[in-house]
């Protein structure tokens, strides 16, 4: 939630910031995370504590925070970039060697009293890791293939460690997250065509390692790739949450069957129903109409920090609003592509509402 | 952070232009989301609102009340009655083998009781009540009320099981219910959802099982919303089914009582028919059994009882036990005679005792001989020797062709359980079935109803009331179904020559009203209810000729399962009659000494509609009557209440 406002032509100090923030992004953000109160409600079939009371006092924690963190200068987090890249990826190896096993992956590392899932914080600092390394590196040497690697490297070995735990969905955030400041910060286009040209090559591999003893991806990831390009196979088995969640979103409608009135999410027959599937509880219950509107505030929130990265005037914030943004949209990007059979199944939560 | 001004903006230039880049390819990816959701949400909305409802919506089927079923006069025979049950509920029980040792401590519960309900509930689903023991009575359902806070998720509840008032009574002709079988579902080509409803039950016999369509109705149903395990949220709309139809019998209650008191302790049955509609008014087939017992669910031990019995309580005598006639079947052999023009009533016949055909000596039941005898003194006196010499001229084609149409050999179509058709033996049947060719001596057996001739006591009661008549009388089970009556068979002329049909009426009177007749001892002596009928003692073993040699042996030094059936058919009064009775017992020695008395009890019964009026008896008989029929009517009882019974499935 870090992602403020540098629409800022001069630097303001203090309390003279308030005048700077970005009220509209603010505005947007409450606006989503309100359907998401509403919709937590309405899953849990009213029950105000059980999802929704909980969510608030996150969002308003978050919000905090966020001021907060609007308030530090900015040349604060700069210096801590290098930092904290650090901090993740010793935390990462820590997970490797040390990490609690649940639900048949390892990411909880305990450290006294502390639960912490080093993979989540390392999708902020990547962000901030690479908008501090473009801030730093010459623009000339942006598309230098040295300085590309480097780039590369200190994106792929935390993504690596957090791939191995197993996580797919984080460390293809991690990946996306820190690719996007590479592609805003200038990196040239051969390089995304040559990726692009990799990347398939990479994905053809790894489904002829499918049944040998070089398996690339685990059988449960496998079985989540077939269930999403063919979701009738099974349909009680691995297929069931997304047949279940398209029968939800599609029952929707036009205007939807109203609030508190889906029978998917009200009857249980969606899973993950105040996570995961969340959009499809408001696509079930608020129709086309509900989801779209949602969709717009998503594209919102993106447009107003797009807008305050090309009106900044420094390079820093600019890579950093434009990274988180951009980890933004693929947060509910791939979410929503997931849920509405788009995808496969990675378990990523639609951001501010789940 | 202080840079070129040149740098700075080349950068933030560079920077703009990804930014751009970057938002027009998140909003082409937006624009996609929006087509996909308008292509689900709008496009496949209703399939998917189709597979929402399926996902959502059970339909429950509501069982109908079964059809009640009742005698002509209104009196119920098979009736529905509540049914306390006890259930259990997993979820609020908690565990269910304490649960179910508390309520053991309640009412008596054995331990396969407990074991099985126990099995069941783990089975289903914890919300699902699952009936522990039914057929309890008020005062346990009043206990378990009583100690329900201390017993959660344990509830009585109440529910309709089948109940026969009547017992024994009708237990051959009503049937009984019972649940669902595999077979009762693999004989049938489509399956009523109803069936597959857990303890519901069908017919099992007799028209329970023949009008089972009738009986059952038709299933109501309720539309239920239940969530992803199962459970019931709500009801969303419900249907009532159609009950079942009232099927009214012809059969009459009061009769049928009398008749199977009436006969007894015999391995018997009789039939009574209403000859002017053909309605069977009674049905008995004795000993018989209470199908109560079957609806509960009866134990090994009552069933291996009911099934070792050599005197057979399951079978019902009246339409599945195939006789040798005997003489009752002398009729058809005189009828064939004067039919065809062979020979005329009037012509005499000497019997010296036997017959000899073909090297073969076939003897008159009377060694004696009968000397000179026409139609009528044969008939009256039962001559053997008069109708092989008949039978001789006659041939079996004409024998066989006049035994069916007097409606022997043939299987009526009335709802009852394995109606037999008896065996109305031909040339043809015994080539095709025995493998050999008919001789002369078949013939000779077969015209005294000996021999192959095999006939039941429904067909014989319906040859009767056709020689009472010279009309093809159809016999009728149905008297009307939901109040609308069942049509009355045709009665068109059996076009016997009158001439000959009325020697043989005179015959049959002969035999209950002439001192000479074998039958005078049952005659009944008041002028508006005198019966005629015919005797028939049909020995069951043939007599070997060492046996013969040696003295034929009394019937009751014979084991009893060896001894001759007794048979007697009749039809009263004798002018324009109103009832055809037949009545066989097995093994029961002589058809004049055993089986004549029960017919003449039972016509007498049915012509008064009530017990039989003394002063039809004969006066030196009336003294020993009235003492047997005290008796009788003490063993016929008021209808059963179902409270009155104890015991469980």
């Amino acid at each position: 939630m870090s992602y403020l406002e540098y629409n800022i032509k001069r630097t303001p100090t203090g309390l003279a910031k308030v005048l700077y923030v970005n009220w509209a992004l603010v505005l947007l953000l409450s606006a989503v995370a309100s359907i998401g109160f509403l919709q937590l409600y309405s899953v849990s079939g009213g029950n105000f504590e059980r999802w929704t009371e909980p969510q608030m006092q996150r969002f308003g924690f978050a919000l905090v925070v966020m001021f907060v963190v609007g308030f530090v200068p900015l040349w604060f987090w700069r210096s801590m970039a290098g930092l904290a890249y650090a901090v993740s990826v010793i935390l990462l190896l820590g997970v490797e060697f040390f990490g609690s096993i649940g639900m048949g992956a390892q990411r909880w590392l305990v450290i006294g009293p502390l639960r912490l899932q080093p993979s989540e914080m390392t999708k902020i600092t990547i962000i901030l890791a690479m908008a501090a390394y473009y801030d730093w590196l010459d623009v000339s040497k942006v598309s230098h293939p040295l300085w590309v690697a480097v780039a590369g490297a200190l994106i792929l070995f935390p993504a690596f460690l957090v791939f191995k735990q197993p996580d797919l969905g984080t460390a293809l955030i991690i990946v996306g997250g820190g690719a996007i400041v590479m592609f805003v910060a200038g990196v040239s286009l051969w390089y995304w065509g040559g990726m692009a040209v990799i990347g398939g090559g990479l994905v053809s591999l790894v489904f002829a390692s499918r049944g040998t003893s070089w398996q690339l991806l685990r059988d449960y990831q496998f079985r989540r790739i077939d269930a999403f390009l063919d979701p009738s196979l099974d349909p009680l088995g691995s297929s069931y949450n997304i047949n279940q969640a398209m029968i939800a979103l599609g029952s929707g409608g036009w205007s939807g069957r109203g609030f508190m009135q889906g029978t998917q999410s009200r009857l249980n027959f969606l899973p993950e129903k105040h996570t995961d599937f969340i959009f499809n509880t408001l696509a079930e219950e608020m129709g086309f109409v509900g989801s779209t509107f949602l969709l717009v505030l998503y594209l919102g929130i993106l447009a107003v920090c797009i807008v305050a990265a090309i009106q900044s005037k420094h390079r820093f914030a600019a890579l950093l609003i434009l990274g988180i943004a951009g980890n933004f949209f693929l947060y509910f990007g791939v979410n929503m592509a997931m849920v509405m059979g788009l995808g496969p199944v990675v378990g990523v939560p639609l951001p501010l509402v789940s | 952070m202080k840079r070129p001004a040149r740098d700075n903006e080349d950068s933030e230039r560079l920077i703009s232009r990804r930014a751009a880049l970057l938002g027009g390819a998140q909003l082409v990816f937006a624009g996609v989301l929006v087509l996909r959701l308008r292509a689900l949400q709008l496009g496949q909305a209703e399939e998917y609102r189709l597979l929402a409802d399926e996902n959502r919506i059970n339909i429950r089927l509501l069982p109908p009340s079964r059809g009640v079923i009742q005698d002509r006069a209104g009196a119920v025979l098979a009736a529905n009655v509540q049914n306390y049950r006890v259930v259990l509920v997993r979820e609020d029980a908690g565990a269910p083998r304490p649960a179910l040792e508390r309520l053991a401590q309640i009412i008596p519960l054995t331990p396969e009781q407990i074991d099985r309900a126990e099995r069941e509930v783990m089975r289903n689903r914890p919300f699902v009540p699952v009936t522990v023991v039914d057929q309890l009575n008020w005062e346990e359902v009043a206990r378990i009320a009583a100690n329900a806070p201390a017993m959660p998720g344990i509830s009585p509840e109440v529910g309709f099981s089948r109940f026969y008032p009547f017992g024994p009574e009708f237990a051959h002709t009503v049937g009984y219910v019972g649940p669902v079988s595999e077979r009762d579902l693999a004989e049938r080509e489509t399956v009523d959802p109803l069936l597959t409803i857990p303890r519901f039950q069908i017919g099992k016999i007799g028209v329970e099982r023949e009008r089972e369509e009738d009986l059952r109705g038709s299933a109501g149903h309720r539309r239920i919303e239940v969530n992803a395990v199962g459970r019931e949220m709500r009801e969303l709309d419900r249907q009532e089914g159609r009950p079942g139809s009232l099927v009214q019998l012809t059969l009459d209650r009061p009769l049928q009582a009398f008749s199977l008191a009436r006969l007894g302790e015999e391995s018997a049955a009789a039939v009574v028919m209403e000859i002017a509609t053909g309605n069977i008014l009674a049905l008995a087939s004795s000993p018989s059994f209470d199908p109560n017992l079957f609806v509960r669910g009866i134990s090994v031990a009552d069933f291996n009882a009911l099934r070792d019995n050599d005197h057979r309580p399951m079978s019902n005598k009246a339409v599945q036990g195939a006789y040798p006639p005997g003489s009752t079947f002398k009729m058809v052999t005189a009828l064939a005679a004067f039919d065809a023009g062979l020979a005329s009533p009037e012509e005499r016949v000497f019997c010296p005792g036997y017959l000899e055909v073909s090297d073969r000596r076939f003897h008159c039941w009377n060694r004696n001989g009968h000397g000179r005898v026409n139609l009528t003194s044969a008939l009256s006196e039962s001559c053997d020797v008069y109708f092989y010499d008949l039978a001789q001229r006659v041939g079996i084609d004409r024998i066989n062709a006049m035994a069916e149409r007097l409606g022997l050999g043939i299987r009526y179509d009335l709802p009852l359980s394995g109606i037999s058709s008896g065996l109305n033996p031909s040339r043809e049947w015994k080539r095709v079935r025995r493998g050999a060719e008919w001789v002369v001596g078949d013939t000779i057996n077969a015209s005294i109803g000996q021999g192959y001739v095999l006939t039941t006591p429904l067909q014989l009661t319906v040859m009767t009331a056709r020689l009472a008549t010279n009309r093809v009388i159809q016999p009728r089970l149905v008297q009307a179904v939901d109040g609308v009556e069942q049509p009355i068979p045709e009665q068109p002329a059996l076009g016997l020559s009158p001439a000959a049909l009325a020697q043989v009426q005179r015959g049959m009177w002969e035999v209950t009203n002439s001192q000479r007749g074998t039958a005078y001892s049952s005659r009944i002596v008041t002028d508006d209810m005198r019966m005629a009928g015919k005797t028939g003692t049909s020995q069951v073993f043939s007599i070997t000729a060492a046996e013969r040699a040696s003295g034929i042996r009394r019937q009751d030094q014979l084991p009893w399962n060896r001894r001759d059936h007794a048979l007697f058919v009749c039809y009263a009064p004798d002018v324009a009659p109103r009832y055809a009775v037949t009545v066989v017992v097995e093994h029961g020695g002589g058809g004049s000494s055993v089986a004549a008395p029960i017919a003449r009890d039972i016509v007498l019964a049915a012509q008064a509609g009530g017990l039989p009026p003394l002063e039809a008896y004969p006066q030196p008989q009336r003294n020993r009557i009235e003492t047997m029929l005290r008796e009788i009517e003490s063993r016929i009882g008021p209808p059963a209440s179902p409270n009155g019974l104890r015991g469980r499935a």
